[in-house]
């Protein structure tokens, strides 16, 4: 049996900054956001998309990333759910495996 | 982030200004995964009892961020126009009412706790607290509970 190997950010050619968000937001593709989550830890599932689509659609709309408020409250997924789908701060984690910025946001 | 760090939280205060602060650093901590407990008391207890939780005010006397003269600040309805201009602020802002505040922190995982000696003080007990307190307990608990942590008392 052959495994595939994943290739890896480097391999790809993306930049990171020094906590590991993309440089730039327009390099993302699901694939990256596969490798960054694996990273994390994380296994990616249909909900985990959901987080990650309106996320990326909020941000080519408004020029900045939404605040977790605005993901569970305008993108649906309630506040518990979401610290299960990316446990352990789920700030830097959603910006990171969605390609974009450090979070700025308060709330 | 480091899974060690963790955070407690006295909030000690029971105006709408003084509960916000607390709230938000609650929030920001546990969405970059640090642990958090939050211990209110004395007039902090407003800000968890269900009768007060959502008509916290914000008193223009004595506070000089207001930036108006003091003599106003004791009209009749100063301190309602305060309250008001404040929270349609704090809307705009997309911060929320501080009983839904409250539910956000609790499902993000922080510990809401009320001081036992305030509670006895204003003759109260569980009932009569939103239903995100996990717990009463007195202050040597709390601080036993929050070793470790970095304290910030509001």
């Amino acid at each position: 049996m052959t495994v595939k190997t994943a290739k890896t950010l480097e391999e790809l050619g993306i930049q990171l900054d020094a906590e590991g968000f993309l440089v730039n937001p327009d390099d993302w593709t699901p694939e990256i956001a596969e490798i960054i989550a694996r990273e994390e830890g994380i296994e990616l599932t249909d909900r985990h998309w959901e987080v990650i689509n309106f996320v990326r659609t909020y941000y080519e709309e408004h020029g900045e990333p939404p605040t977790l408020r605005a993901i569970t409250k305008r993108g649906g997924i309630p506040t518990k759910e979401l610290y299960q789908l990316f446990p352990k701060g789920p700030a830097k984690k959603v910006a990171r495996i969605a390609g974009l910025g450090k979070p700025k946001g308060c709330i | 982030m480091s899974e060690e760090r963790k955070l407690a939280i006295i909030v000690s205060k029971g105006s709408l200004d003084m509960a916000y602060p607390g709230l938000v650093l609650a929030n920001a901590a546990r969405m970059l995964g640090i642990e958090v407990k939050l211990f209110f008391t004395f007039w902090g207890l407003d800000v968890i009892n269900k009768k007060t939780v959502d008509h916290l005010k914000v008193a223009p006397v004595g506070n000089p961020a207001m930036h108006m003269p003091q003599l106003a600040g004791v009209l009749p309805g100063a301190t309602d126009l305060a309250t008001t201009m404040l929270k349609k602020r704090m809307e705009e802002m997309d911060l929320p009412p501080v009983s839904e505040f409250l539910e956000m922190i609790d499902d993000a995982g922080a510990e809401i706790y009320a001081c036992r000696m305030a509670v006895d003080m204003m003759g109260l007990t569980k009932d009569d607290l939103v239903p995100q307190v996990k717990d009463i307990v007195g202050a040597m608990e709390f601080l036993e509970m929050a070793e470790g942590a970095q304290i910030i008392f509001i």
